[in-house]
C-alpha cells in the first residue's frame, strides 16, 4: 500500500506523537509497504527518506501552552501538494484535533482517512461547535483510533464515533541490549527512574521516601533518575547523608535512556495516576529490567496483573520499598520476572502494532480509489 | 504680639485646609480619569476578542488557524481578573502568528469579506495598543500622586484603590520582523 502519513509537531523535537509516527512509518516499511510521513522540520537538517518536511513549526500558544504548530496558507499549499504527488491509497492523520498539519490533511483531502487520536482531548465541544470548518474536515475520518481509553473518550465525544484501542507500540529490538552507564549498577545495587522528576503524578516523591526506608539497611543502595526538571529542589528532599546516593541525569537521549534501563537492577514506576499506558514501563519491559510499579490500572494491565513486574500499592512509599526489597535481595525472581516481561511486551512490539494499524487500513479502503484533493 | 501669632496661625491653617482640600479633589479626578481609561481599556479588548472570534468562525480560514485564534480568544474572554494580562498577551501572540504573517492577507485578497474581518482584527487590536498606553499613562500619574509625603500621610485618597498597570504584550508586529 502507499500510506501518507501526516505529523501535527516538530519531527526534530522528540515527543510521543513523533516517535510513534516514526516507529509506525519503520514497521511499515518493514512490512514492504510505501510510506510518506508530512511533518513540520527545518528542511536543512537531515531527515530520514520518508519524511517531507514543511518548514519550521511556529510557536504559537494553544491549549494553555505554547505549542510548535504549522498552520496557514502557505502549509496548506504544502499539505495539497504532497496529497496531490503522492496518490496514497490511505491517508493517516495523527492528533487531528490539533491545529496543525493532519487537520489541514483533513481540510483538503478527499479519499480514505485514518486518525489516530493520542490524548484525551480537552473538554472544548463549544469550541467544536463555533468552528463549522473544523467540524467538516473531521467528519470525513473513515477509520479511528486510539491509544488509549482515554483518548478514545475523545472520539467518542467530539468526533461522534468509536475508535479501535491499538495502544502505543515498543521498538523492543532498540531496548533489548545496550551498554549500562560506567559504574553502574554497582555493588551495593541500584533503582531507577524515567521521567518528569516535577510532575507530582509521575511519582518521584514516593520514590525518594522509599529510598530513605530503604536505605537504612543498605549502605550502598543508589538512585539514577533521569529525566527533565529541577534536580537540586528533588535532591533537597533527601535527608544530606543520603544525597549522595542519588545521582539526577537531565533529559537524556534515546539511546542513553536505554543504557540507564541496563544500568539498574530494578526499575520503579511510582505513578500516581494519569497513565492511559504506561510507555515508560514498556520499555523498561523491553529492556528486560526487573520492574516494581504502582498498582494503577494502566500498569496492571501491562504487567499482567503483577506477574510480570511487582506492583505495589498506589502513593505507598512502605509499600514500595517493602516490594523493591524484595527484588533486590532476590535475583532469581528479578530474572523470572524479566522473562515475564518480555513476554509480556512482544504484544506491544510495533511489528505486532503495525500489523493492527494496517488492517484498519485494509477496513477504510474497500472499494474506495486513492486519496485526492478536493 | 500674641494677635499676630494667633492671626498668622489662623491664616496658615485657612490656607492649608485649602491646599489639602485642593490635592484631594486634583486626587479624586485622577482617580475618575483611571476608571474611565480602564473601561476603555476593557472595551477595547473585549472588541479585539470579538473581532478575533468572528474572523476565527467565519470559515474563510484554514480550520487550523480558526481554531487556534478561537482558542485564544475563549481564553482571554474566560481568564479571571489576576490572569487577565497573561490570556490576553496569548491572544495578541495568536494573531501575530496567524494575521500578521506575511502572505495571510495575499492568501484572502480576493475575498472582499475576508479582507473586511481582517481589517477589524488590526484595528482593533490597535486600538487596545493605545487604550493600554492612555490607561498606564494616567495609572503612573495617580500612583506618583500618592506618593507624594503629605498625600500619603493625610491618605488623601480615602477609600480609592491603588491603581495598578496593565502590562500585556499588545505588540502589533513581531519586532524581530521589523527592518
Amino acid at each position: 500500500m502507499r500510506i501518507g502519513i501526516a505529523c501535527p509537531y516538530s519531527w526534530d523535537v522528540p515527543g510521543g506523537v513523533q516517535s510513534h509516527i516514526r516507529d509506525l512509518a519503520e514497521a511499515l516499511i518493514e512490512l514492504g509497504h510505501e510510506v510518506s510521513v508530512i511533518a513540520p522540520a527545518d528542511e536543512d537538517r537531515p531527515l530520514p527518506d520518508y519524511v517531507v518536511p514543511t518548514g519550521k513549526a511556529m510557536p504559537v500558544p494553544y491549549n494553555g501552552s505554547v505549542a510548535r504548530l504549522s498552520f496557514g496558507p502557505l502549509s496548506v499549499s504544502k499539505v495539497r501538494r504532497w496529497l496531490r504527488d503522492g496518490d496514497f491509497d490511505v491517508l493517516h492523520v495523527h492528533e487531528p484535533t490539533v491545529p496543525s498539519l493532519p487537520l489541514l490533511a483533513c481540510w483538503v483531502a478527499a479519499g480514505p482517512i485514518v486518525a489516530t487520536v493520542h490524548t484525551a482531548m480537552p473538554k472544548s465541544r463549544i469550541l467544536l461547535a463555533s468552528q463549522p470548518v473544523l467540524r467538516t474536515a473531521l467528519e470525513k475520518i473513515d477509520g479511528r483510533i486510539a491509544v488509549s481509553e482515554a483518548a478514545r473518550s475523545t472520539f467518542v465525544e467530539h468526533l461522534g464515533g468509536d475508535a479501535v484501542l491499538i495502544p502505543n507500540g515498543v521498538a523492543v529490538h532498540r531496548y533489548r541490549q545496550a551498554r549500562p552507564l560506567d559504574g553502574w549498577p554497582g555493588d551495593g545495587g541500584a533503582i531507577g527512574f524515567l521521567g518528569r522528576m516535577d510532575e507530582s503524578r509521575k511519582g518521584l516523591a514516593v520514590l525518594l521516601q522509599a529510598f530513605e526506608l530503604l536505605a537504612v539497611d543498605r549502605p550502598d543502595l543508589r538512585l539514577l533518575i533521569a529525566g527533565p526538571g529541577d534536580a537540586g529542589e528533588q535532591r533537597h528532599k533527601l535527608p544530606a547523608p543520603l544525597r549522595e546516593r542519588a545521582v539526577f541525569l537531565d533529559e537524556v537521549s534515546e539511546e542513553d535512556k536505554v543504557r540507564v534501563l541496563h544500568s539498574v537492577d530494578v526499575f520503579c514506576s511510582p505513578n500516581t495516576g494519569g497513565e492511559s499506558f504506561g510507555i515508560v514501563t514498556a520499555e523498561a519491559m523491553a529492556a528486560g529490567v526487573a520492574i516494581v510499579a504502582s498498582d494503577i490500572p494502566a500498569f496492571r494491565q501491562v504487567l499482567r496483573d503483577g506477574r510480570a513486574g511487582e506492583l505495589f500499592a498506589v502513593g505507598d512509599p512502605a509499600d514500595l520499598a517493602r516490594a523493591a526489597a524484595r527484588l533486590l535481595d532476590d535475583p532469581g525472581r528479578r530474572a523470572q520476572l524479566s522473562a515475564a516481561a518480555l513476554d509480556a511486551v512482544a504484544d506491544y512490539d510495533w511489528g505486532v502494532v503495525a500489523r493492527n494499524v494496517l488492517s484498519v487500513y485494509e477496513t477504510v479502503v474497500l472499494g474506495r480509489t486513492t486519496v485526492s484533493i478536493t | 504680639m500674641t494677635w499676630t501669632i494667633v492671626v498668622l496661625s489662623v491664616l496658615v491653617l485657612v490656607l492649608f485646609s485649602f491646599w489639602v482640600s485642593w490635592r484631594a479633589s486634583r486626587l479624586d479626578r485622577l482617580h475618575n480619569r483611571v476608571e474611565a481609561a480602564r473601561t476603555a481599556l476593557d472595551l477595547a479588548l473585549v472588541r479585539r476578542a470579538s473581532a478575533a472570534s468572528e474572523l476565527a468562525s467565519s470559515g474563510v480560514l484554514d480550520p487550523a488557524t480558526s481554531l487556534l485564534l478561537a482558542d485564544a480568544v475563549r481564553r482571554a474572554r474566560q481568564a479571571s481578573a489576576g490572569e487577565r494580562d497573561l490570556a490576553e498577551s496569548d491572544l495578541t501572540r495568536a494573531l501575530r502568528a496567524t494575521v500578521s504573517e506575511p502572505g495571510f492577507r495575499k492568501e484572502l485578497a480576493e475575498n472582499v469579506g475576508a479582507t473586511e474581518l481582517v481589517d477589524e482584527v488590526e484595528a482593533a487590536a490597535h486600538q487596545v495598543f493605545i487604550a493600554r498606553k492612555f490607561y498606564n499613562d494616567v495609572a503612573g500619574r495617580t500612583i506618583d500622586d500618592r506618593r507624594r509625603f503629605l498625600v500619603r500621610v493625610l491618605r488623601l485618597w480615602g477609600s480609592a484603590k491603588q491603581p495598578e498597570f496593565f502590562d500585556m504584550d499588545d505588540a502589533l508586529v513581531d519586532s524581530d520582523s521589523l527592518g
